[in-house]
């Protein structure tokens, strides 16, 4: 089936989504919730899209048939603009000496939309750090409400070390035990690969790869879709 | 030897199959019987049905009446509904909060109080008002709230308040409860007298086509604000892939300034669950749920009751009214103080045992809802109009109310008035012939349809009450001339931002972000510039927030925008060169100002 994005006609397969058919076609439409094949969570909203003058986001709208989308608008890169911005100034992001500068996907939409300082006054929330378990730790100051690490720790390591508890601003990750420590979270899961900012890392290789020498240091986030080598999502 | 709690929870888990879709129920149970789901029970109810304890947090968190830390035996939910501090609510709060020596969200030390607040519990025509664990006190004043107090002090037992009960079946031993239904206008589709049966045996003696067609060629409109032909959602359902379909009845008006479900779900009972079971025989169900929402608790009894009666007469189970083949049966859910669970997919979350986060759509409930099968949610109203369609005909019902807006339509009036109440009129009906029947005291503005709709000033008084113009799902709350619309505004938004599901960055992060803007305006910090910010930021919110809560939060404060513009100038004025425009100074000087104990004086 065929559908319109920006005046271009993309060719798709039933059931996929738009962000899914855009990303084969070597468009790249920005996202942080995203992630893999897991079901799409539609959280973050930065991949909103306009569908047939309506915005929708294009992580869970699947493709219908001669529809027109619309992405790469001054309205809608003015939206996630905002979105990005929200989330920096929602918790407390201190790339200048946070060990994921380079790697982080908040971060690299940041640069990529030109953000050089937060356009909403700051929320200065007071969050805590889990450092309790051997090899991982849980930066609550850097965490985005994703839900990435829920959703990869349920769907693909079959575990259940993560959920959202509260609601409204007051809510948050929460871990399924006392601590990080007392759940069956290993480094080896996949879910400490997954966090696209710095809440979840591993201890002890934080500079492995020195910054300046990082993947987003080198070329903005989705320039790998771009030039048709697939996506990091 | 297991401990009490342990023995407790496992019962109660048992009692709902160790189902982990009714995690609901089982939360509930627990919470009533022992004050909190402590981490203890979470850890057992986990165990018991199969989930981790997050899951079960993650449920209890989510709902405001269930607690993880124990609350008092008692616990005093004061409404704070713009309407309730119209009528008096700080003074009842602070007559309370002293007769109990304890502050807003304090349980008084001996563990038997709690005072708190709650957002509108469906009382405004009897306001201030407020839930004692289910019991519903209304029409307090400080003298009363005293009383109260000093009364549960001696007896901890909420039940011994009611000294009167309220009129119609609010006085049924099942309910007896002090509300006032306040019925001040009856139309002939909900307040006509209503025979049970007998619209379902109209119904049974039609083909199931027939009884959907009857509901489209009425033209019949989902009463909940939204409008969405109920014949179509009907026949969608019909024709959805699935190996069962539900009906779902949407019983938790929680829009501030609502209260006609209310009213309909204590004396039209029998009309609402005929129409489902309608449903249920168009759209080929056999089971149906009714959500209540926890603020109506003190009505549970009476609906179970309801529904034993059907049973019994053979209006609901197997077999009914001797049809070979349907059958359909009805459960009640109850909710637990979450004002976003009105909105559908959030509901079928609430059902199925899940924090109230809406769902992503599509796919819509029609194709996968409850459980991923086919599911039909109308409100209250809208199958009591079904049962009355069913009875008089599609084209009796087409008839009334406008081209596009056919029937009548319950509201709720409240505010400045001296007839606050139920009116069933007909759709197209004016705000001005409203104020008239409510009698209204110097109008300056109304909220038609609650904060989520439009603030509308005089200049809009003699537009139509429809779809097409004034949408309202059936609150009107009428402002005299002395209101402050910017105030209602911020309250409201801090209403939206306290019932955020928190899911999506526009609505969470945007609405703190507008509130603060607002605030900054309303207490003459704000440049003009700021106006524009406000417009920006609220179409922002709009335009991408995942659901509806999002999608007309704003609301409020663009109805302020442009309805009562000259409010917002006149409180903006341009800042000496140099001062940072999101630098908000009154709030960043008010820990200050308090260590100090007065107020900063600048310009």
């Amino acid at each position: 089936m065929q559908f319109v994005l920006d005046g271009k006609t993309i060719t798709a397969t039933p059931g996929q989504t738009i962000l899914k058919a855009a990303e084969a076609a070597g468009v790249y439409i920005p996202r942080l919730c995203a992630y893999k094949d897991l079901i799409p969570h539609g959280s973050c909203r930065v991949c909103s899209v306009r569908v047939n003058g309506r915005i929708q986001a294009a992580c869970v709208q699947t493709v219908s048939s001669g529809a027109i989308v619309e992405h790469d608008t001054e309205e809608l890169r003015e939206f996630r603009r905002d979105v990005i911005d929200l989330l920096f100034v929602e918790g407390n992001h201190y790339c200048m000496f946070c060990e994921k500068s380079g790697l982080c996907e908040l971060q690299a939409l940041a640069y990529r939309f030109g953000i050089t300082a937060p356009k909403y006054p700051l929320l200065n929330p007071k969050r805590d750090i889990d450092m309790s378990h051997p090899d991982v730790y849980l930066d609550h100051n850097r965490c985005i409400l994703c839900g990435r690490c829920v959703r990869v720790s349920q769907d693909l390591d079959h575990k259940n070390v993560f959920q959202f508890v509260n609601r409204g601003l007051e809510k948050r990750l929460q871990v399924n035990g006392e601590a990080l420590a007392a759940t069956d979270l290993r480094v080896t899961d996949e879910v400490v690969a997954s966090c696209p900012v710095g809440a979840l890392m591993k201890k002890r290789v934080g500079y492995a790869v020195p910054v300046g020498d990082r993947p987003f240091d080198a070329q903005p986030i989705g320039a790998d879709i771009e030039s048709g080598k697939g996506g990091v999502a | 030897m297991k401990s009490s709690t342990a023995t407790g929870v496992e019962d109660v888990c048992r009692k709902f199959g160790n189902d982990r879709t009714r995690m609901m129920d089982i939360v509930i149970a627990v919470q009533r019987r022992f004050g909190c789901v402590s981490t203890e029970a979470m850890e057992l109810i986990a165990r018991a049905c199969g989930t981790q304890r997050v899951e079960v947090e993650s449920v209890v968190t989510f709902y405001a009446f269930l607690s993880v830390k124990p609350q008092g035996r008692v616990v005093i939910r004061l409404c704070n509904d713009i309407i309730d501090w119209m009528k008096g609510y700080q003074d009842v709060a602070d007559a309370m909060a002293k007769e109990l020596g304890v502050t807003m969200g304090e349980t008084t030390a001996d563990g038997a109080i709690t005072l708190t607040h709650t957002a509108c519990i469906g009382m405004s025509d009897q306001a201030p008002a407020a839930l004692v664990n289910d019991v519903v006190v209304t029409q307090l004043t400080p003298e009363r709230a005293r009383e109260v107090v000093r009364d549960l002090r001696r007896h901890l037992d909420p039940s011994q308040l009611v000294t009167m009960v309220g009129d119609g079946h609010n006085a049924h031993p099942l309910v007896r409860s002090m509300v006032r239904n306040n019925i001040r206008h009856r139309g002939p589709v909900h307040f006509a007298e209503f025979e049970s049966g007998s619209a379902l045996r109209r119904a049974l003696a039609r083909p199931p086509e027939a009884v959907v067609k009857d509901i489209k060629d009425s033209r019949l409109r989902g009463r909940g604000g939204a409008g969405f032909p109920a014949g179509v959602k009907w026949e969608l359902a019909r024709h959805a892939p699935g190996e069962r379909r539900w009906v779902v009845c949407n019983a938790d008006e929680g829009e501030p300034g609502t209260f006609k479900d209310r009213v309909l779900l204590t004396e039209r009972a029998h009309q609402m669950v005929e129409g489902m079971t309608i449903a249920g025989y168009a759209i080929g169900s056999d089971a149906g749920i009714i959500y209540l929402r926890g603020e109506y608790r003190y009505l549970l009894a009476y609906l179970e009751a309801v529904l034993d009666e059907r049973r019994r007469a053979g209006l609901l189970g197997r077999d009914i009214l001797d049809t070979p083949g349907f059958h359909f049966d009805i459960r009640i859910q109850l909710g637990a103080g979450a004002y976003i669970c009105g909105e559908e997919t959030a509901l079928i979350s609430s059902c199925e045992g899940l924090r109230g986060d809406p769902k992503n759509r599509p796919p819509f409930p029609v194709e996968k809802g409850y459980l991923d099968l086919p599911t039909i949610v109308n409100n209250v109203e809208t199958y009591c109009c079904v049962s009355r369609i069913l009875l008089q005909g599609a084209a009796w019902f087409a008839a009334m109310g406008t081209a596009r807006t056919t029937g009548t339509k319950v509201l709720s009036i409240a505010g400045d008035c001296r007839k606050p109440g139920v009116y069933e009129v007909p759709f197209g009906i004016t705000p001005d012939e409203l104020l008239e029947m409510a009698e209204a005291d110097n109008p300056g503005a109304m909220l038609i349809g609650g904060p989520c709709r439009q603030m509308i000033g005089p200049g809009r008084f003699s537009g139509r009450i429809c779809y097409d113009d004034l949408a309202t799902g059936g609150a009107i709350m009428i402002f005299n001339r002395a209101r402050n619309q910017l105030e209602i505004a911020e309250h409201y938004l801090d209403f939206f931002i306290e019932e955020s599901c928190g899911h999506c960055t526009p609505c969470r992060v945007g609405l703190i972000q507008l509130k603060r803007l607002v605030h900054k305006v309303v207490h003459g910090a704000g440049e003009p510039a700021d106006l524009q910010a406000m417009r920006d930021l609220s179409r922002f919110i709009a335009q991408m927030s995942r659901c509806g809560l999002g999608q007309t939060a704003p609301n409020p404060v663009l109805g302020a925008l442009d309805g009562f513009p000259a409010l917002y100038e006149g409180l903006v004025a341009e800042r000496k060169p140099g001062l940072l425009s999101t630098f908000d100074l009154a709030s960043a000087v008010v820990d200050a100002e308090r260590r100090v104990g007065r107020q900063s004086q600048y310009v």
